[in-house]
């Protein structure tokens, strides 16, 4: 194995009963990558990342982290792992402090050690340091628990749904913390079911139903669209959306917020013809462009493909 | 004709005003976008509207009802889904209906109309003995909103309906939306997701406690000269 690889999944599956929670889902993920596992619930982010993090076994297959194996070398391993559960998993009933400083007593260091790492984030929350963590808001207790992962100063950071539930102000101060995070040269794992937020990462991997459809960079991805693309508009959203599928050359049509997007089948109208038929169906102010397809158009068509 | 008729709307906890002199009105079967980020107030304020809490202050009017003296009223005429609160994963399909639509007091008769009305329209008539905790995750949701419009309520709440779920069940989800608003049940919903705010007829947006922001998404664009409901959302809750 290469020394520049990180983490090293290979057909990776794990049962639930007959439920496929993984299947056959392998990846190699590189040192100092910020990696974005995107995808719904149910699409088997956490199970991934438990069995990431040592927490729970695979059916069948390995994983290496920093090349030790999940199961064979977990003690080692969990030195080297800062983790962020999807659920804030704090001690409510201490304090700000308490909590850095007893995370960091687990992993035999104090906050002073490495406090260079975590000062950008946890300097926010420094005022409120006398504040237990229960009585924080959303976005610190954020802050907190991303400082408490850090604290001992991980070799790669994993990171279960940070943003989930969140607003869009918040997401967007997360991301930007993890991408200062990004330049130490930490690797860093994160799954989300936002699908913009995957323009944010090096690379990512689309789950869905317990598969990895698809590993590569955003841009990559978008590539592998293939299809032209048109955003539709007109006042009648609802109607326009109902028209547009029923159009013969329409290959799929989906609601992006006022607009429509639009996939045709080949060559089999212009952009002239489709403004002049829903104009004959009565539709008024309407805007049809040509767009660049983005990771949820990407998401909708492989879901399509796979169904 | 406003169903949910809002004016100086506070409410305090100590000394944190939580909501601060609302004033607003919501028509019968809009869909209503109510946004703001975490901690801005919207739970709080859904809370008093759902008759679950008392203002403080100011005039609530929800369905007809006032929420000081008649929030018992108030809740048999609403109805309520978030994606925390749903159906038991251990009842079929079939008794998650029967159960809510006791709750709500409906006849049996209606009941086993109502459900299987509601059934038809998801497609899900052969799922009905299927235990929920069996099903995907889309089709919970889908369940879980037909539960809370079974008593035919005039104003369903949705609280981060379509948190989590695959891009397209989040697209059919709305689709029912709009199907549900075009019966005239009135639609008040919060959501995470700033497209979805653009399939609201309006939408307004708290920040510390206030609304700030409420109209048409054409004209909160127009007015705060954006491309998108996203860039309005983050030039308010930025300042």
């Amino acid at each position: 194995m290469s020394d520049t690889v990180s983490i090293q999944a290979q057909h990776i599956t794990k049962l639930y009963g007959d439920k496929r929670a993984l299947d056959d889902v392998t990846f190699e993920i590189t040192k100092g990558e910020l990696f974005g596992f995107i995808g719904p619930d149910g699409a088997g982010k956490t199970t991934l990342f438990r069995i990431i993090t040592s927490l729970l076994k695979p059916g069948t297959g390995s994983i290496t982290v920093e090349g030790l194996d999940t199961v064979k070398d977990y003690t080692r391993l969990r030195k080297i792992l800062g983790y962020m559960p999807g659920r804030f998993s704090l001690y409510q009933d201490l304090t700000v402090e308490e909590n850095l400083r007893f995370f960091a007593g687990i992993f035999h260091t104090t906050p002073e050690e490495n406090y260079e790492l975590v000062k950008d984030i946890y300097s926010q929350i420094e005022p409120f340091k006398n504040r237990k963590a229960g009585k924080l808001s959303g976005g610190m207790k954020q802050k907190l628990a991303l400082s408490c992962a850090l604290i001992h100063k991980p070799e790669v950071l994993v990171l279960d749904e940070p943003t989930t539930g969140v607003d869009a102000v918040s997401r967007i101060e997360f991301w930007e913390m993890l991408a200062k995070l990004r330049l130490s040269g930490i690797t860093i794992i994160v799954s989300t079911p936002y699908m913009d937020e995957a323009s944010r990462c090096d690379r990512v991997a689309l789950m869905q139903n317990g598969k990895i459809m698809i590993t590569d960079t955003p841009d990559g991805i978008r590539k592998s669209f293939g299809q032209e693309l048109w955003a539709v508009r007109a006042d009648d959203t609802y109607r326009l959306l109902a028209d547009l599928r029923q159009f013969k050359a329409a290959r799929s049509a989906f609601p992006f917020g006022e607009y429509i997007h639009l996939s045709l089948k080949e060559g089999a109208v212009t952009q002239a013809d489709l403004i002049s038929s829903l104009k004959s169906m009565g539709h008024a102010n309407i805007g049809v462009s040509k767009i660049e397809p983005s990771i949820e158009d990407c998401f909708m068509e492989m879901m399509k493909k796979s169904e | 004709m406003p169903i949910i008729e809002v004016e100086n709307l506070v409410k305090k906890f100590g000394s944190f005003i939580a909501n601060d002199h609302l004033t607003f009105s919501v028509d019968e079967g809009e869909i209503f976008g109510f946004l703001g980020a975490n901690g801005a107030g919207k739970t709080t304020a859904m809370k008093i509207l759902c008759g679950l809490s008392s203002p403080t202050s100011g005039k609530v009017n929800v369905a007809g009802f006032d929420v000081y003296r008649q929030s018992e009223m108030i809740k048999k005429r609403i109805g309520y889904m978030s994606q925390r609160f749903s159906l038991f994963d251990d009842l079929s399909v079939w008794e998650n209906f029967q159960f809510f639509g006791g709750i709500y007091g409906l006849p049996a008769a209606q009941i086993r109309q109502r459900t299987t009305e509601l059934l038809g329209r998801l497609g899900l008539e052969s799922e009905k003995n299927q235990l929920l905790g069996s099903l995907p995750l889309g089709w919970k949701q889908k369940l879980a909103f037909s539960v809370a419009i079974i008593h035919k309520p005039s104003i369903v709440f949705l609280d981060e309906p379509t948190g989590g779920v695959d891009p397209i069940t989040r697209r059919q989800f709305w689709e029912i939306i709009y199907e549900t608003a075009s019966q005239g049940i009135t639609v008040f919903v919060t959501t995470h997701y700033m497209d979805e705010a653009e399939y609201c007829q309006r939408v307004s947006i708290m920040a510390d406690g206030k609304i700030v922001a409420l109209d048409t998404p054409a004209n909160l664009k127009a007015k705060y000269n954006t491309a998108s409901i996203e860039e309005v959302f983050l030039k308010i809750a930025r300042n």
